[in-house]
């Protein structure tokens, strides 16, 4: 399968006074795997749907290949999606839902069934191909909305949060096989979710979105650890963002200027985890709860404000007998303080 | 373990049943008294001669008359034709309503069910001075030279066919539009994304998803129209004799009130025919729903 | 619906012509009357040359349609005056009994809105008939009380599957006996409900002919009958003038209950 690198290039749409996508330019690699995460409203499936061709850009142009597509009726784009709420037409079983795309590009029958079979076995569901669709799990549909999806051979495949109805596990092992059935096909994949964990485990890249625009895009990691604003930061997990006077080197040097972004389980009791150009906080202990495979500590710094310290179960020595109100200092390694753009709240 | 219900609690829970139950009991009673009974009575009128007297006689006489299965012809060719028109005026009107936008569609159904809240007087009064021979539509047909003479349009069976399709086209088109609203978008945009055109979606989606609505549709079109009577008795100027009609005459005209209801009760024994005709057929849909991709 | 195939103008364009010429045809009807009626003239000429209002006052100023309006209103209040709280007494069971006992008292109180109106009208004149009860408005209003009902149902029954039935337990608890609890719980909160009941079977009432044509005569012609029977005669436009004030009326009511539900 050839899959096709796609550009979005400025693209913008409205809603009345509402502006769902401000100005996005994105480019994709072929057989990239890349998310688009954001919260709800951030114009993530606004931007799905114009790749797709259900919304229309007011202006900007998209790109597949050479081809422009920003004005193709979605008919003729030839992309693959899993919607959301999967789509399956419940008037048909499963083989006939795999069959659909192949009749209509009257594919000999019996080479469609042999496609259509072939396609379940990949995602392990030959066995239930005369089942109706109302008498699947919702993992299984998620299966015939993939094997439909792919089963035509698109260049692009589009999928809208198609894990957000599943439970815990079994969107887990979702996500892995979502993932192992692109490595096989290397199609170019465009995958939209709410849920960072999830974008961190299956992507190449990340484009995180708020308000309709892309705040930062890169490989998971470097969203992760070098955030390019406070809204990725605190959006990709339990972030520190504190002041640059509230955090002394350890060595006594000159700190930085900037705003700093310290992630919780950066932050350790013991500062010999932390090399000498590593940071320290000081502040009174707020709050302690045991999670399980880690402790979560409050601190108030000076003034008030509040951080948050993720220690891991195994490194906890002492954390069980801190007593709140007592006074602690923890610390950080210099790699793992950020500093990122924008004012203090 | 179960417990052993206590006499007493079962008893209370009893007396609530039976005072909820005596709550329908006025209106069951007045139903009973006004509807129940009168369709009894007509089975045992129909074994009764004028003088009051038992005979199957009437059986006889209305089954071996020509007029009884002309009558059994009319009426089916009405209910029939009545549901092909509806079929086809009301399944694109459907669909155009259910892809408008809300709003616009509300309005234009509120537009559409005006009929219904019109007496069928007032309709049926509207379309003859429409069909007449110096009616609006002739005149607008020969003025605009598309006919040289006027055309019969009412007083036979295209008239009353016109009057009975107006009468149910709105009551049709109510579970279709219904249908059709509630079919997820998301059906039709996996489908154009798969590559269907428009005539294939329709075809291969909204079709068989809208065909509950239709199917629902065509038994109200059918239970409405089997008995219709002021229609074929306004605009069929006495060309059009369905059962309700020659039941009417018999029992005015000519006072034969045993003939009248064997007739009655044939227009029963049909509708039930019919009724478990569409039962079977709902039953062989649901069988064969599966496995029908091939567009 | 369709927004997935935004560039099928051609479709568009005659799937809407299409749905215009129906919806013509189905508003046609009853707007070409409208015109007809302020006609001065005794032929139904299309449109009119000469405008008068002759055809309201021959209307209003005969007898005849004068009796038979009046039956009709007498009939149309009475039907709901007894319809509206039979059924709500019914809608009331059904709601608490649920399950089959439900479904059977629905399947009984619906039949007469199933079966032909020929056969009911037939039957309830052979056991009028019998009882010496022919033309009389009791005769009539039994007839349509049983139509008037499931109408009536049908708007109060999802009503009361809306009505929160712990209320009605607290005022029991509170010491409220049924008859309390009912007049004072239910009933003022299905208001609406209940007045749109009451609207639905009345115009059942009025609208009804086929009982009218069959039970009814003389003094208690309703308007429905007299209007089949002068329809079956010939062609007065006194009709064009009774179906445009029906008309006029009925979008009135209408549009006065969309805007109170709405407000």
């Amino acid at each position: 399968m050839k899959s096709l690198p796609i550009t979005i290039d400025s693209v913008r749409k409205a809603y009345g006074s509402y502006v769902a996508l401000d100005d996005v330019s994105l480019d994709i690699r072929a057989g990239e795997f890349l998310t688009l995460l954001g919260p709800s409203g951030s114009g993530k499936t606004t931007l799905l749907m114009a790749l797709a061709g259900f919304v229309r850009p007011d202006a900007g142009k998209l790109l597949m290949g050479d081809r422009n597509i920003t004005r193709l009726a979605p008919n003729k784009r030839e992309i693959g999606i899993v919607f959301q709420n999967y789509a399956l037409f419940p008037h048909m079983n499963v083989l006939a839902n795999v069959e659909y795309p192949l009749a209509l590009r009257r594919i000999p029958k019996a080479e469609a069934r042999q496609r259509a079979l072939d396609t379940l076995a990949r995602v392990k569901l030959e066995d239930l191909s005369e089942r109706s669709v109302a008498a699947l799990s919702g993992g299984q549909r998620q299966r015939v909305a993939l094997a439909r999806a792919i089963v035509f051979e698109p260049r692009v495949m589009l999928m809208d949060e198609p894990l957000s109805a599943l439970d815990k596990n079994l969107r887990e092992t979702m996500q892995y096989e979502i993932r192992r059935l692109h490595d096989d096909l290397g199609i170019t994949t465009i995958y939209v979710t709410h849920d960072q964990r999830e974008a961190l485990t299956m992507s190449d890249r990340i484009a995180v979105m708020n308000s309709g625009r892309i705040q930062q895009i890169d490989a998971p990691q470097r969203i992760y650890d070098r955030p390019s604003t406070r809204f990725v930061a605190e959006f990709m997990g339990e972030a520190n963002i504190v002041a640059p006077g509230l955090v002394r080197r350890i060595d006594g040097a000159e700190g930085q200027r900037e705003i700093l972004m310290i992630r919780a389980e950066s932050l350790h009791l013991d500062a010999s985890l932390v090399g000498r150009d590593g940071v320290a906080l000081d502040g009174t202990l707020r709050a302690k709860a045991f999670r399980g495979d880690n402790w979560l500590l409050t601190l108030a710094l000076h003034g008030g404000q509040e951080i948050l310290v993720c220690i891991p179960a195994a490194l906890a020595g002492g954390c069980a007998e801190l007593a709140t109100g007592q006074w602690v200092t923890v610390y950080a390694p210099a790699g793992k303080v950020h500093a990122i753009s924008g004012a203090m709240a | 373990m179960t417990i052993a219900a206590d006499p007493v609690l079962a008893a209370d829970g009893r007396r609530e049943r039976r005072f909820f139950l005596s709550l329908s009991l006025p209106a069951l009673c007045i139903v009973g008294l006004a509807a129940i009974l009168p369709l009894l009575w007509i089975i045992r009128q129909s074994f009764l001669t004028t003088a009051g007297e038992y005979t199957v006689g009437n059986y006889d006489k209305v089954l071996s008359s020509g007029l009884t299965w002309s009558a059994l012809a009319a009426t089916l060719e009405l209910s029939l034709g009545t549901l092909v028109v509806c079929i086809l005026l009301g399944t694109p009107l459907a669909l155009a309503l259910a892809s408008a936008r809300p709003r616009v569609a509300n309005v234009l159904m509120a537009f559409v069910m005006l009929p219904l809240w019109t007496s069928i007087l007032v309709r049926t009064y509207g379309w003859l001075v429409l069909l007449r021979r110096d009616g609006l539509i002739n005149a607008a047909l020969t003025a605009l030279g598309l006919t040289a003479e006027p055309l019969p349009l009412v007083y036979n069976f295209t008239g009353t066919l016109i009057g009975m399709v107006h009468y149910m086209l709105p009551l049709f088109l109510l579970p279709v539009y219904a249908a059709m609203r509630d079919i997820d978008t998301n059906l039709i945009r996996a489908a154009a994304s798969m590559g269907a055109t428009l005539g294939q979606v329709i075809r291969t989606v909204i079709l068989p998803l809208s065909a509950g609505g239709i199917f629902s549709g065509s038994i109200i079109v059918f239970i409405y129209t089997i008995g219709f009577f002021i229609t074929p008795a306004v605009l069929g100027g006495g060309k059009v004799n369905p059962l309700a009609i020659r039941i009417e005459r018999t029992l005015s005209t000519f006072q034969d009130w045993g003939s009248a209801s064997v007739l009655g009760i044939l227009l029963l024994v049909l509708m039930a025919l019919i009724a478990v005709m569409f039962l079977t057929a709902r039953r062989l849909m649901a069988y064969n729903k599966m496995g029908a991709a091939h567009a | 619906m369709l927004e997935a195939y935004p560039d099928n103008r051609l479709a568009r364009v005659l799937l809407w012509g299409f749905s215009a010429l129906v919806m013509a045809f189905l508003i046609l009807p009853t707007l070409v009357v409208v015109p007809l009626s302020f006609s001065a003239s005794d032929l139904l000429e299309f449109p009119p040359r000469a405008y008068s209002l002759r055809w309201y006052e021959n209307f209003f100023g005969s007898a005849t349609w004068m009796a038979a309006l009046r039956t009709s209103l007498i009939l149309g209040t009475l039907t709901a005056a007894v319809a509206v709280p039979l059924a709500l007494l019914s809608c009331i069971s059904m709601n608490r009994l649920g399950g089959k006992a439900a479904a059977t008292i629905q399947g009984v109180l619906l039949t007469p809105s199933i079966v032909p109106g020929i056969l009911l009208a037939i039957g309830l004149f052979f056991v009028l008939a019998a009882q010496g009860l022919v033309g009389t408005l009791f005769g009539v209003l039994v007839g349509h009380v049983v139509l008037a009902i499931p109408v009536a149902c049908i708007v109060l029954l999802p009503a009361l599957a809306r009505f929160d039935w712990n209320q009605v337990q607290a005022a029991r608890s509170l010491g409220a006996n049924w008859a309390r609890a009912i007049g004072g719980i239910i009933v003022p909160q299905l208001q609406i409900s209940l007045l749109s009941a009451t609207l639905m079977a009345f115009l059942t009432s009025l609208d009804e002919s086929v009982i009218s044509i069959f039970v009814a005569s003389g003094r208690n012609s309703t308007l429905p009958k007299l209007m089949f029977l002068s329809l079956r005669d010939q062609i007065d436009p006194t009709i064009a003038a009774i179906s445009t004030l029906w008309t006029a009326i009925v979008v009135a009511v209408i549009l006065i209950v969309t805007l109170r539900q709405k407000s």
